[in-house]
């Protein structure tokens, strides 16, 4: 793609971040990252259990040289989600986060009130906030007010692979927003990640789309060619919608043949 | 003394530091291991000066897949 992608005061050329949930093996993990041409991938901190015996995805996300970005994933509180941040910043030496705060497990939306109040103490010490969002436009700015640097709205529930529910809203965000605008959650195919980015997003990050398709790999490369399309698409100036039909054939010069 | 590590119950001695809970949960603690102790994070140089107290909550936690 022509123009780098500007994030958290760096250059970046993909515009796709991939979450590594769902994978069925670190073997699927890693070519589905490969495919994906991504740089930037999330984890989570969870409790060592010593009888689990899984690896940690670290390995593949070092061998690969792929930027780490911890979640506070299952965070109900402004409290919790600091306190985890904090963890990461310690566990992987890095004071990006993407903050997650949710409001319930049924849809996993975000807690707005909570969402703003934990993002406005890290961007305070010092983290650099990437929000997981509602496709609220207010939320958005109220987000990007307090410093964060980029918006994450959703497209649709996380997991849900339903695309994105509402483009309207997601429009809004991004004729207002001044930080980037990541389409993070409901992607479930690749037109999905392409009307995101055509809807004028600077990138998508998804995890279950490729982690649960049947073949993690191949979808990872569509989904890396549906953000590069919909991004050049994006710029290329589209057509207007018309209700009616407009010939690209010219009418003149048509021979009397009837 | 009883302190909770991830959540179980644990007899441990008196004056126990912070690594050595850690190492029973793990051998070698790779890049991505972080300790909070009662809720606060304690950064991994001071796992061996930081001592236990009775009742306290430490959690060792780890990076795995996630969204």
């Amino acid at each position: 793609m022509s123009e780098p992608f500007l994030l958290g005061g760096r250059e970046w050329r993909s515009r796709l971040i991939m979450g590594t949930g769902g994978f069925r093996s670190l073997e699927q993990l890693e070519a589905a990252l490969v495919a994906s041409a991504t740089e930037i991938v999330t984890v989570a901190l969870r409790r060592i259990d010593p009888d689990a015996g899984d690896a940690s995805p670290l390995g593949v996300i070092d061998r690969l040289g792929l930027f780490v970005l911890p979640n506070t994933a299952g965070c109900y509180t402004a409290r919790e989600a600091v306190r985890t941040a904090q963890l990461a910043r310690e566990a992987f030496g890095t004071d990006w986060i993407k903050l997650e705060v949710i409001g319930d497990d049924r849809t996993l939306h975000p807690d707005p009130v909570e969402l703003v109040a934990a993002a406005d103490d890290l961007v305070g010490a010092g983290f650099t906030v990437l929000p997981y969002a509602s496709d609220d436009p207010i939320l958005a700015r109220r987000l990007e007010g307090v410093g964060c640097a980029a918006v994450m709205p959703l497209g649709s529930p996380i997991g849900s692979g339903r695309g994105i529910d509402n483009p309207h809203n997601l429009a809004l965000i991004v004729e207002e927003a001044r930080v980037p605008v990541i389409l993070d959650a409901g992607v479930g195919t690749a037109s999905d990640a392409a009307l995101a980015m055509e809807l004028g997003c600077d990138g998508v990050l998804l995890a279950s789309s490729v982690s649960r398709a049947e073949d993690p790999a191949a979808m990872a490369d569509a989904m890396r060619k549906a953000v590069e399309a919909g991004h050049s698409a994006r710029h290329a100036g589209r057509i207007p919608r018309r209700l009616h039909a407009e010939a690209s054939t010219p009418a003149a010069g048509l021979p009397q043949l009837d | 003394m009883r302190v909770s590590v991830n959540g179980v119950d644990l007899e441990v001695a008196t004056g126990s530091t912070v690594d050595v809970v850690v190492a029973s949960l793990v051998e070698a603690p790779e890049r991505g291991t972080a300790v909070a102790l009662d809720g606060d994070v304690v950064p991994r140089s001071e796992w061996r000066t930081t001592t236990l107290a009775e009742g306290q909550c430490v959690e060792v936690l780890r990076a795995v897949q996630g969204g």
